[in-house]
């Protein structure tokens, strides 16, 4: 069987093993749930060793007939975007369970039900990212919206039922319209080439100017509001803040993803003629969401929704990359993607364990905790400043990248994005200054500090930020030609930069 | 000149003269065997003959297209594939209808009298709903099969008749039941009554009540002479009727709600498959010709009656109303195959119509599980927290709701999947438009259903849910498997209808 196959059915098939574990022994459930991700992300790792990087196109293929008389089959390939997301998600999964042993209590199901949600979790966004079938790509898209669903309504804190319907509203809403959209490319392609759902065959049609605009705009507003894009982004917020940190981590690490993901593989490269129509107003919105994610989460008083609110502006920097089609925004873009995932996750994380020692989550109950709580504090610091893209640190490489990339063709759009990273450095420092330094609020005078499972946890996170900061090329090297490819197929060349003045 | 007797093709009428006479048989069983064996025997009688009916089904698939009884009954593709759906469906139907616990003991009294009371109380309960629906069963079948005008008349008063008294004949809470068998009788009548006259019109048209004679009418003449526009809008009011489209649609909820659940689900389920079954034919033998004189108010209904459908649901209290706005929802999916026109218009017909009323099936196969002291809970306010009461029922109830809301990996995807895909490719991209915004409401109150089973705290209350007899667990796991058989892995059921899916004009 085929690797990427195996990957994905590895944790469906622990889920269905961890169904059976007796719902009393908790510590069973969880360390083989644990067990299974951290099988899985080596099969990842091993997947990326054997992955050819002068390779265009897709690698691992595999291909099976599903449903011949609707030319749908189940296939499966990967290039160099999906892979880093794959790896994203199944790097993330063990990080979770790891960092998020206890958050699977006191839900309103079991522990067990935690676990196996997770896991068929992972199945999907590995399915989601790895289908080369577009109707097997929707499939997964819309399959995975069931167990976040079930994770933020029955495991998060507050008002997570509101979130999670929210969630599950506004995500199906965007899908329903992508549907359309695939139908019209399916029938589109049934009067030119044969019913098909390979995206490979897809990006050859000729779309008349008027029937791809409307298709484009399906697709576009469904991942828009899974990336989140302004004026799309009501959901995340409500959801950030009610699901666990670890539901969080992966809603926003990788969920989010999806979308970016999918306006790259299917919005630029079905639609390229429509994709340029609708850069402009994309590059508006995405510059809107830079500085509107930003000026709100300087304005939170809760710190998961300063988290979220960060990383509205974050997507709005990935999905400026991705429109300004150059390659270096484009790799940049998808760089970021991974960086986000990650330093998203640290802050997460990290932001957990300081709400579940105190009980709060708002920020001015934290103070001081430098000195009650050493490394839980550097945690956070760590993980805020390569949120803010400190250089050295593994964000500072693509945001530098989606800047420079973006200022070759859309200067204006770079130039004012480029205050998002100014008022990046406000929103999280001034979280760093209340909760971190000054005088110790009362009350946290006692709280203990990591312990070595939460050590596990964060420092490989840590170790990767800091890696890819100062050593970004072996992502680079796998994301590259894959951006260059999708630049191609949206019938863009990179504008040569000019040096020195002509006037 | 002496008199010809008209030859019957026995073999092809097969299984409608099984159900029918198992009916008669029901009738005098009712009126001679003793009151402790009339339900049992009633009970074989009725699945006997659905499985004999269907082995003759089974029978004639495959074989060549034939008329029967002189030209007024046809046995084609669809036919036989309409046929054994509804025979499956009323199979599942028999098996809710066995927990007679359900009916009233003695339909014929006044609800409250003395006569009802000592009915109750000796035990004895009359099991006339048997035949009944065997009738409806037979006229179903009928129904897609009508070759002419008059056939299809008789075929839609053999089905409703049935009907209409199968729902005043709950046990408890009566007086609805009885006003929505008054309501659905008087409002059906009418229905009826328009029928009739758009197939005086279509004759005086075309000169030929068969469908086929009124086809080379069609399309020889202009297609938009007034009495073809009436007689097909007229046709059409008393279709659109039976099927629950907007601005048809009033009776159904109250219909739903008023009649005995596994009435309810007969008739939401294998209804729906003979009404679209005969719709289907007629548009599509009958009146393509005329198509763009009929097809732009098709589209209207089809758009009003999804959206009605959808968002009346929003506002609903009640499971079983919610279901009937639902369902009326679904016809407005169902009429977008209608108006395509094509053949892939009527292969995801038929996969849509099959995995609905499976769906439709096992959902009030739970609903009948939901009790208090009294009967039934329909107040959706009383399901709150039915997940921590049965895990598994919820989960399965669960599944039927996203399967109607349409989510991947469940036959409801397939089914709109394929219907919208139809629409589409007969230009048609307006219905697809709306049909997926609705979809995204539908989606709504369905949702907001298993959040009040999952997520809210059960209160004090004695809501129970019953633990199922033997039918009625058959139903809802078969029908649960299928639905997610038919999600998963539909490639050989859509392969199976593929083969049916050509009628004879």
């Amino acid at each position: 069987m085929n690797l990427l196959t195996s990957m994905g059915l590895l944790p469906l098939i622990g889920a269905g093993l961890i169904a059976l574990l007796p719902v009393s022994n908790a510590k069973l459930i969880k360390q083989g749930a644990l067990l299974v991700s951290v099988l899985v992300a080596a099969l990842g790792i091993t997947m990326t060793i054997g992955f050819d990087r002068g390779v265009t196109g897709f690698q691992y293929v595999e291909r099976y007939s599903w449903i011949p008389s609707l030319g749908i089959s189940y296939q499966l390939g990967i290039d160099g975007i999906s892979l880093i997301l794959i790896l994203l998600s199944v790097l993330l999964v063990p990080i979770v369970i790891l960092a998020g042993w206890n958050e699977s209590e006191g839900g309103r199901f079991s522990v067990k039900t935690f676990y196996v949600l997770i896991l068929v979790l992972e199945t999907m966004m590995i399915g989601v990212f790895a289908a080369t079938d577009l109707f097997l790509f929707y499939v997964f898209f819309e399959a995975m919206l069931v167990p976040v669903y079930f994770l933020i309504g029955g495991y998060g804190s507050g008002a997570r039922q509101a979130a999670a319907v929210k969630f599950l509203l506004y995500s199906l809403f965007g899908g329903l319209l992508m549907l359309a959209s695939i139908i019209g490319i399916f029938v589109i392609s049934g009067n030119q080439i044969g019913r098909t759902f390979d995206i490979t065959a897809l990006s050859t049609l000729e779309i008349d100017t008027t029937t791809q605009n409307f298709l484009f705009l399906g697709f576009f507003i469904a991942f828009a509001i899974k990336a989140p894009l302004w004026p799309l982004h009501t959901w995340l917020p409500d959801a950030a803040k009610s699901a666990t940190p670890g539901t969080s981590v992966l809603l926003l690490g990788v969920l989010d993803k999806v979308g970016t993901f999918g306006m790259i593989r299917y919005c630029v490269e079905l639609f390229p003629e429509a994709s340029r129509t609708f850069t402009p107003l994309i590059i508006t919105l995405a510059v809107i969401s830079i500085l509107y994610g930003a000026f709100l989460a300087i304005g939170q008083k809760d710190i998961k929704s300063l988290i979220a609110f960060t990383s509205i502006s974050h997507f709005g920097f990935i999905t400026l990359g991705i429109f300004a089609m150059t390659t270096q925004s484009n790799s940049g873009a998808t760089l970021y993607m991974f960086n986000h995932g990650i330093s998203t996750a640290a802050l997460f994380l990290t932001a957990g364990w300081m709400i579940s020692r105190r009980g709060s989550s708002t920020i001015a109950d934290f103070g001081g905790l430098q000195r009650v709580t050493p490394i839980l504090a550097w945690s956070f610091f760590i993980a805020g400043l390569s949120s803010l893209a400190l250089p050295g640190l593994s964000s500072f490489v693509s945001e530098f990248l989606v800047l420079v990339g973006t200022y070759t063709r859309y200067p204006v759009a770079a130039v004012i994005a480029t205050f998002g990273i100014i008022l990046a450095a406000l929103y999280i420092l001034i979280p760093v200054q209340k909760a971190l330094h000054g005088p110790t609020t009362a009350g946290n005078e006692n709280l203990p500090d990591l312990n070595k499972r939460e050590i596990a946890a964060i420092a490989p996170v840590i170790a990767l930020i800091i890696a890819l900061g100062f050593y970004p090329k072996p992502a680079l090297e796998i994301i590259n030609p894959a951006a260059q490819v999708t630049i191609t197929k949206a019938g863009y060349s990179d504008p040569q930069p000019l040096v020195g003045g002509d006037k | 000149m002496g008199f010809q007797s008209p030859a019957l093709e026995y073999g092809a009428l097969a299984p409608m003269l099984i159900i029918f006479g198992a009916a008669i048989i029901g009738v005098i069983v009712e009126a001679f065997a003793a009151a402790r064996l009339r339900a049992p025997i009633q009970l074989a009688i009725s699945l006997g003959a659905v499985v004999l009916s269907l082995s003759q089904v089974w029978r004639l698939r495959g074989s060549a297209t034939t008329t029967a009884a002189v030209n007024s009954v046809v046995i084609d593709g669809p036919v036989l594939f309409m046929q054994g759906t509804i025979l499956i469906l009323s199979l599942f139907a028999f098996f809710l209808i066995a927990d007679i616990d359900a009916f009233a003991a003695q339909a014929s009294a006044v609800p409250g009298s003395n006569e009802e009371a000592k009915a109750l109380q000796s035990g004895k309960i009359q099991t006339e709903v048997y035949p009944l629906t065997l009738f409806a069963v037979g006229g179903m079948m009928l129904f897609p099969a009508a070759n002419d005008l008059i056939t299809l008349f008789v075929a839609l008063e053999v089905l409703s008749l049935p009907l209409y008294l199968m729902a005043g004949l709950s046990r408890r809470r009566r007086l609805l039941s009885q006003e929505a068998a008054l309501k659905y009788f008087l409002l059906g009548a009418y229905s009826s009554a328009f029928f009739l006259f758009g197939a005086a019109f279509l004759y005086g048209f075309a000169g030929d009540v068969s469908l086929a004679g009124i086809r080379s009418a069609v399309s020889g003449g202009p297609g938009n002479d007034v009495f073809l526009i009436i007689g097909m809008v007229s046709l059409s009011v008393g279709l659109l009727f039976k099927v629950g489209a907007a601005p048809f649609h009033a009776w159904t909820p109250d219909v739903y709600q008023g009649a005995p659940t596994p009435i309810t689900a007969f008739m939401a389920a294998a209804t729906k498959v003979a009404a679209f079954g005969a719709m289907l034919r007629i548009f599509y033998v009958s009146l393509g010709g005329a198509v763009y004189s009929w097809k732009p108010i098709f589209t209207a209904v089809a758009i009003l009656t999804m959206v009605v459908g959808s968002v009346i649901a929003i506002a609903q209290r009640d499971i079983k109303r919610m279901l009937a706005y639902s369902s009326i929802a679904h016809a407005g999916f169902l009429l977008t195959g209608v108006i395509a026109l094509n053949q892939e218009g009527l292969k995801a017909s038929l996969f849509y119509l099959a995995s609905y009323g499976i769906a439709t099936i096992g959902a009030f196969a739970i609903v009948t599980l939901v009790r208090d002291s009294s009967g039934e809970v329909g107040d959706l306010n009383r399901w709150v927290g039915l997940a921590k009461r049965s895990p598994a029922m919820a989960l399965i109830f669960s599944l039927f709701l996203l399967s109607f809301a349409g989510i991947p990996l469940t036959a409801g995807f397939i089914g709109k999947f394929t219907i919208f895909t139809a629409a589409y490719e007969s230009g048609n991209i307006a219905v697809v438009v709306a049909g997926v915004l609705s979809s995204a409401v539908a989606a709504f109150f369905y949702i907001r259903v298993i959040v009040m089973i999952f997520f809210t705290d059960p209160e004090e209350d004695t809501v129970t849910v019953t633990i199922p007899s033997l039918y009625t667990n058959l139903t809802i796991w078969i029908a649960a498997i299928a639905t997610l058989a038919l999600g998963i892995f539909p490639a050989p059921f859509l392969d199976f209808i593929a083969t049916f899916a050509t009628f004879t004009r």
